[in-house]
């Protein structure tokens, strides 16, 4: 580990090596290998259901893979004890793709959440800290609201707030995109980079919206069939010639990922023994 | 039928081993998070304990009044109507207090912690926790176990304590009996043994339904169905795991 550690060029913030994870029976990722650079926007995408949730998940080590490496800052994170694992996740913000704001407590508490938990900060400097995160996300004047009387995307923003008050090396954003509205959509495309140029920090994406991914990634991974089936810069995803690749960039019904998920023949389900 | 029953077993000891487990790390982390996480204790106890209090002080009134009247129509055909305070005293202190208050707090306590917590992880509060780097064990599962196992002996001393008043308006204000023979009589009958033993069981139940409440929750499927099955199976188990623990305890009491 400590070799490989020291070959680790510095650029890369987290390597996935050869990665295998099943659910079941199911293989999910099949020799994955990833590397995302330091201080970039990196955009994980692939049609719904190749696992990008589940590598966030492997990368975190919510989960473990059955075989293969994930070496953040060239530590393999499967080695960390439970505490150093904690420490090591210090270093993460996370947005969930519904927010996963606490519900018993208000937009404040949320966002000082992280804040109270692991530092000894004095109540005016929390408070401080936490209205100038709101701020940033346009929500200081929803600080003593509840979860539950936020929008979806309120929520997300929160959430955000909430993400990034620690203020991470690793940011990462699970499907923000996903049911908001054009505005809220626009400024969360904005708040994205900007933070990511402003304060330094490395950003992961999971989308499958290839448009704002386009306009916000610095670098793009296609995921298909439990490998990566292209990278690169928006403008190269966009003008490769893989099938796979069109398909997906420029969202067409039918190609290599097809429509219908595995079924017996149409006709012979509807007219056959099992239709009685 | 050799075959199912033993996968059924064989799953049983595996719950059953894992449970333990669960309340071994939780035993384990009691002392850090009573010292370091006071005040969410201090707030699941009224959560579970005073948001209770209601339905446990009414209940406790009529299974008293219940009890009065009963001992009463039993008593008198051997002409022991004063022992009724005897009767009710015993019942109350090292029976149906302890056994009655579980039941009931697993079923307003103990479906809303493992509700609560299952509705947590559904919505990813957990996984939300976990990121932040906070353990959701410490923070959201230790202060509500500690919460049910600190008010559950409260409850149980409150349910016996107005169960008692209840026979009294019955049995002296209704009924007539005679209010010294009525105190005196229990209070000559009733000795520390009994009492303690109520006690132990209060204690016993209250880590029983909290434990299951949390467990429930915190291994729910984290859906809609998941989390309503994980509510009715915390009733269900909680209230055949008192019955048995009851019975054991009633049996480990008796005096030779």
């Amino acid at each position: 580990m400590l070799r490989r550690a020291m070959n680790t060029t510095n650029d890369n913030i987290i390597e996935v090596h050869d990665l295998h994870f099943s659910r079941g029976a199911r293989k999910i990722f099949n020799g994955l290998n990833i590397n995302i650079k330091r201080g970039q926007v990196t955009a994980i995408m692939g049609p719904s259901g190749t696992g990008k949730t589940t590598l966030l998940r492997l990368i975190t080590r919510e989960l473990r893979p059955d075989s293969g490496q994930i070496l953040v800052d060239g530590v393999d994170i499967a080695t960390l004890k439970k505490k150093q694992l904690y420490e090591m996740r210090k270093r993460f913000g996370m947005l969930f793709q519904k927010g996963a704001l606490l519900t018993d407590l208000s937009v404040f508490e949320n966002v000082a959440f992280p804040l109270r938990e692991h530092t000894e900060l004095s109540n005016r400097l929390i408070r401080h800290v936490v209205l100038t995160k709101l701020h940033a996300v346009g929500l200081r004047g929803a600080a003593d609201m509840m979860p539950a009387e936020l929008s979806g995307g309120m929520a997300r923003r929160v959430a955000l707030a909430r993400a990034m008050v620690t203020d991470p090396d690793i940011l990462i954003y699970d499907e923000p995109f996903v049911g908001l509205d054009p505005i809220s959509m626009g400024v969360i495309v904005r708040l994205v980079r900007r933070m990511n140029d402003a304060l330094g920090i490395t950003s992961i994406l999971v989308s499958h919206n290839v448009e704002e991914i386009s306009t916000v990634s610095d670098c793009s991974f296609l995921i298909s069939d439990g490998t990566v089936a292209a990278s690169g810069s928006p403008a190269e995803l966009h003008s490769a010639s893989s099938e796979l690749v069109r398909q997906f960039m420029h969202g067409m019904a039918d190609g290599p990922v097809a429509f219908h998920y595995a079924a017996p023949n149409y006709a012979e389900q509807l007219l056959g023994r099992d239709a009685e | 039928m050799f075959r199912e029953t033993y996968i059924l077993l064989k799953e049983f000891v595996r719950t059953f081993g894992a449970l333990t487990i669960f309340l071994i790390d939780l035993l384990i982390l009691t002392p850090s998070v009573l010292f370091r996480r006071f005040r969410l204790v201090v707030d699941q106890v009224y959560n579970a304990g005073a948001l209770s209090l209601v339905i446990i002080m009414v209940c406790g009134l009529f299974v008293g009044g219940v009890l009065a009247l009963q001992g009463y129509a039993n008593l008198t055909r051997f002409g022991a109507e004063d022992a009724v305070g005897v009767f009710a005293g015993f019942a109350l202190i090292k029976e149906l207090g302890p056994v009655i208050t579980a039941l009931l707090f697993a079923g307003r306590a103990g479906t809303s912690l493992a509700s609560e917590i299952g509705l947590m992880k559904a919505t990813d509060q957990l996984s939300a926790m976990e990121m932040m780097a906070v353990d959701p064990i410490r923070r959201v599962v230790m202060p509500r176990f500690l919460g049910g196992v600190i008010a559950m002996p409260l409850l149980v001393a409150i349910f016996s304590m107005v169960g008692l008043l209840g026979a009294h308006l019955v049995g002296v204000s209704l009924l007539k009996i005679d209010v010294g023979a009525f105190w005196q009589q229990m209070q000559n009958s009733l000795d520390l043994r009994d009492v303690t033993e109520g006690i132990l069981k209060s204690i016993v139940f209250g880590f029983i339904a909290s434990l299951l409440a949390v467990w429930e929750g915190y291994n729910s499927i984290p859906t809609a169905e998941g989390v309503s099955r994980a509510t009715t199976r915390t009733v269900v188990t909680t209230a055949v795991a008192v019955l048995i623990t009851d019975f054991m305890i009633t049996a480990a009491f008796l005096r030779n």
